[in-house]
């Protein structure tokens, strides 16, 4: 059973759609003992880094999340609440498991502000990508990034600024794109954390 | 590298994809699950759905369309048509879209942008602008479907929009719309130069070199496409090859 965590941040029709389609059991829940039970966890997030902070926290879930030892990811915002810090949530520690700053994008020329659509990945490492070849498009939402860091395990590139596109520390991974919106290849990497 | 998207675009009538649509092999050309999955499938990079239903009961069986799209299809999928307030807008998010589209309605109510916006964020909502160049050299946006003239102009009400909360501009010239005779280029550049967000071209296109033009030279993020689709002239995975052969980044 995967607990896919409920802490009013966003939608969260598309993830279960998309387990549904890997025939995958799930149930949405913000109770400790069903999330620390749980096989998998998955932390998904769309809108506000600092409002997801306080969202988890209003739950009692920090200490909950950062003690699991079963595989877990974080998808878009729910990525960039397991790093250290972010610009959109000043002076609020996030969760702290992956080793990373989360900065915003300046917007450039060329560069619009968010970083939206399908954008190819790079540097692919570990089991979470495995057998997902180099430049294979993903589809990206977001105007806050994490820098690369030693848990990077695949990146990306808008304009000048290569970013983490996926991260992992033992246990827990991140995705900064949306799996459940990548085609095949999201399908393939959700695919991939189900056999973790 | 960020890639230009190709958008096919479907009319959905009481919950039946209209227009021509030809597909060899396809029976239901009426089934717009169907038809969204088999152009997810050739390399859509997203759908989008209009509900032209003119009913109440049309619009209820939309929703319970998008639903069903939701759970077949593997790429973001944008819905609209008669969005007139945050309520109708949290039941298409509650069936599964991942953007909505407003036009007439945010003409006549422009808060109505941040309201949605507010509450799901700006990545959610797509304005659209179906405009006409004037006599007096301006292009206005029209309303119900280019039937009513507005008093906005095109690039300050895009960017009011852009301030308001819309995350994309979806911009159809009502000029070139369904002429098959291509995009105003310029009009687009200057569009695109003037916004912080996306733009989607959209009404015109009648060869992939019109696709190519928009996406280049008329500085377009992505290009909404129905007819040249729709009338088997070419599939999806056509136009992005020869895209990618004119040197667009596109997600082959």
């Amino acid at each position: 059973m995967i607990a896919i965590i409920d802490y009013d941040m966003g939608n969260l029709r598309s993830l279960e759609n998309a387990l549904d389609r890997l025939g995958a059991a799930y149930q949405v829940t913000a109770e400790p003992g069903a999330i620390r039970s749980a096989d998998r966890v998955i932390l998904p997030g769309v809108g506000h880094a600092g409002l997801a902070m306080d969202n988890l926290v209003e739950r009692g879930l920090p200490d909950v999340i950062r003690s699991l030892r079963q595989p877990v990811l974080g998808i878009c915002v729910g990525m960039q609440v397991l790093c250290r810090d972010s610009e959109e949530a000043p002076g609020k520690p996030c969760l702290g498991v992956f080793d990373a700053h989360v900065r915003r994008f300046s917007p450039a020329p060329g560069c619009k502000v968010p970083h939206m659509g399908w954008n190819e990945l790079g540097n692919l490492e570990g089991k979470l990508l495995k057998d997902i070849a180099s430049r294979s498009y993903v589809y990206f939402v977001h105007s806050y990034y994490a820098g690369l860091c030693p848990d990077t395990v695949a990146t990306c590139r808008y304009g000048d600024v290569l970013f983490s596109a996926a991260l992992r520390y033992e246990n827990f991974y991140g995705t900064q794109f949306h799996p459940e919106k990548s085609g095949g290849i999201g399908e393939r990497i959700l695919h991939n954390f189900l056999a973790l | 590298m960020l890639a230009k998207r190709i958008i096919p675009c479907l009319d959905v009538k009481d919950g039946r994809v209209v227009k021509g649509i030809h597909f060899v092999g396809l029976q239901d050309v009426g089934d717009a699950v169907e038809l969204g999955r088999r152009y997810a499938l050739e390399g859509a990079d997203e759908l989008v759905y209009l509900d032209i239903s003119a009913t109440l009961e049309g619009r209820k069986t939309f929703a319970e369309l998008v639903s069903k799209v939701a759970g077949a299809v593997n790429i973001p999928f944008t819905v609209g048509g008669g969005i007139r307030s945050l309520e109708d807008a949290s039941r298409l998010l509650d069936a599964g879209a991942d953007k909505i589209t407003l036009n007439s309605a945010a003409i006549a109510r422009p808060d109505l942008i941040g309201e949605i916006a507010s509450k799901y964020g700006r990545q959610f909502v797509v304005v659209a602008i179906d405009a006409k160049s004037c006599p007096d050299g301006l292009w206005r946006a029209t309303t119900h479907g280019g039937s009513r003239p507005s008093d906005k102009e095109l690039f300050s009400w895009a960017r009011e929009a852009e301030e308001r909360g819309a995350g994309e501009i979806l911009f159809t010239s009502m000029d070139h719309d369904g002429t098959r005779n291509g995009y105003p280029c310029p009009v687009y550049a200057t569009l695109s130069d003037s916004l912080g967000i996306p733009v989607i071209a959209s009404g015109g296109a009648g060869s992939v070199d019109d696709i190519a033009a928009v996406l280049t030279e008329g500085k377009a993020d992505a290009a909404l496409a129905a007819s040249i689709f729709h009338y088997g002239q070419y599939t999806v995975a056509e136009v992005k090859r020869q895209l990618a052969g004119k040197g667009i980044p596109v997600r082959i």
